[in-house]
């Protein structure tokens, strides 16, 4: 127990790391959850390029101002989002397509704007933190974001869960659809944005998707999927953090393969449709 | 419990000149007339005569519609459509399903309360369902699954009930007993239009019928729409869209 919790006890770095971390894991897996079940699984890594835009503009405007460049990324993002989802409202096309058609836009243009200046400097690389390195007002954000997040999500429980499973009834009953649906994304998009600059893209994505993809072979509703989300992504951020301290590997690629071990033992060996389960159930069933 | 719908009998739903466009193409073609408020009508009519489109239109469905649907606007609408955009792989339990029918009621924020759970477990029992509250959506067979739809239906409580092909595809035994539900409907003077394709069904539950082929061959009551010359001539209507056809210069 010493050695497990000895780099937290010591290292204020590592304790930070680690309630941003549990703060980003209860915060996103349960919209990780909803995206998996609405077949959005691909948003989030799609929205760490539509930051770009409004990073590139907000360059532009105000030069190597980091709130500058956040702001920018999280409004590009929310216009990125709520444009898809504007399309999918009132057209005929699907969620997938929409997204894969703004971002695409939005990436475009933040290259063409990074072009402008003709300067070498990764504004990516300077939007997109690391978990080691968080700092009080970056702690601050996620804390503010994920409590946000679960109050709405709370709030908006059911007609989220409506809207969800389905869309025609409550329309034809006068439901706020809409604005259940944009409410969705606009929490998406605050929680990647904020995780993208304390941790980084590749862990903010990461933490939100691979949790709620394990959670299904285990539960089925939506609850308690989104319950076992957090605690995979807890269990995931924990474990990959010691790892990190422990073999001096970097942490967010660390933390994303913890949660990617639970997924792969979660496809197999899972309780509800895990592949082993399913071979055994092939052969033995119940009388009626 | 039996509730009286009041309201439908006051003001009928009518159609004035109504056209339903699917690009460029009239899926129904300048329809006028009124449904018999309190009674059940049924649309019969060829494949692609516009049924579902009409319906869809009636249920305020995305549709392009020109023409007028006049209607009493307290009127409580159910629309059950044919190819429902319910995810059926959601996990939503038939509780929860059917508890939607309630919205009216508890909308978003109001909790279920014993009342209510009663309501949906009398609205189960209704539909031969009972103790299926705690199963899944994507458990359920489609039989069931339009039985649960159904058991929506009924707690919706409407005064004007939309039915598009709702026996589709489902088994005898599931028919009969939707079909019954449709009987009490009609002792409690609601209002049901459905699309339907078997004509002994018509005869039997239905008062009153449209029969359409993209425009109005015949509409009153059953015994009379229901003839050999008014069904051979809804099915020389032509299927495909003619591409060719000129611009309609119809008035009003």
């Amino acid at each position: 127990m010493d050695t497990l919790l000895g780099p937290f006890a010591e290292f204020a770095f590592m304790r930070r790391a680690l309630v941003s971390t549990l703060a980003l894991a209860l915060g996103s897996a349960p919209i990780g959850c909803l995206l998996v079940l609405r077949r959005m699984s691909l948003v989030g890594d799609a929205m760490s390029h539509a930051v770009l835009p409004g990073a590139a503009a907000a360059f532009l405007l105000a030069g190597m101002s980091l709130p500058a460049l956040s702001l920018g990324g999280f409004v590009a993002a929310v216009l990125v989002a709520l444009a898809a989802g504007f399309v999918t409202r009132s057209t005929p096309q699907r969620e997938d397509a929409s997204f894969a058609a703004f971002y695409l836009i939005a990436l475009a243009l933040g290259v063409l704007l990074v072009s402008l200046r003709g300067s070498q400097v990764d504004l990516m690389h300077l939007l997109f933190g690391s978990v080691l390195a968080v700092d009080d007002a970056a702690l601050l954000q996620i804390a503010v974001v994920t409590s946000l997040t679960l109050w709405t999500l709370a709030l908006l429980w059911r007609p989220l869960l409506l809207e969800c499973a389905d869309p025609g009834f409550l329309r034809s009953v006068g439901g706020p659809g809409a604005v259940v649906h944009m409410t969705l994304l606009v929490l998406l998009v605050a929680n990647l944005v904020s995780a993208f600059q304390a941790m980084g893209t590749l862990m903010a994505v990461g933490l939100m998707m691979l949790p709620a993809a394990a959670a299904r072979f285990w539960v089925a509703r939506v609850l308690p999927m989104c319950v076992l989300a957090v605690a995979i992504g807890a269990v995931s951020g924990v474990a990959g953090l010691w790892l990190s301290y422990a073999a001096e590997l970097p942490s967010g690629p660390c933390i994303v393969l913890s949660a990617g071990v639970v997924y792969l033992v979660s496809v197999l060996a899972g309780r509800r449709d895990g592949i082993v389960w399913r071979r055994l159930r092939r052969t033995v069933h119940r009388t009626a | 419990m039996t509730s009286i719908a009041l309201n439908a009998s006051c003001t009928p739903l009518q159609v004035r000149d109504l056209t339903v466009v699917w690009r460029g193409h009239p899926a129904v073609h300048h329809l006028s007339g009124t449904f018999a408020p309190g009674k059940a009508t049924a649309i019969v009519g060829p494949n692609g005569a516009g049924k579902s489109s009409l319906l869809t239109a009636l249920g305020g469905g995305r549709v392009d519609v020109s023409g007028q649907i006049r209607r009493d606007p307290s009127t409580r609408v159910a629309w059950l459509p044919q190819a429902a955009e319910l995810d059926r792989s959601f996990p939503l339990t038939v509780e929860d399903l059917v508890s939607m029918g309630l919205w009216r009621r508890i909308g978003l924020w109001r909790g279920v309360g014993a009342d209510d759970r009663a309501r949906v477990a009398d609205a189960l029992r209704a539909v031969g369902l009972e103790g299926f509250g705690a199963r899944l959506v994507p458990e359920l067979s489609a039989g069931q699954l339009q039985r649960a739809l159904f058991a929506r239906l009924l707690l919706q409580d409407a005064d004007l009930i939309l039915l598009d092909e709702p026996f589709n595809a489902i088994d005898a035994r599931t028919t009969a007993d939707l079909l019954q539900l449709l009987a009490r409907w009609r002792a409690e003077s609601r209002t049901v239009i459905a699309v339907l394709h078997d004509l002994e069904q018509v005869r039997a539950h239905f008062d009153e019928v449209l029969l359409l082929a993209r425009e109005p061959v015949a509409w009153g009551p059953t015994a009379q729409v229901l003839q050999a010359e008014h069904l051979f001539r809804a099915r020389r209507m032509a299927e495909a869209w003619d591409e060719h056809a000129p611009l309609c210069r119809q008035a009003a």
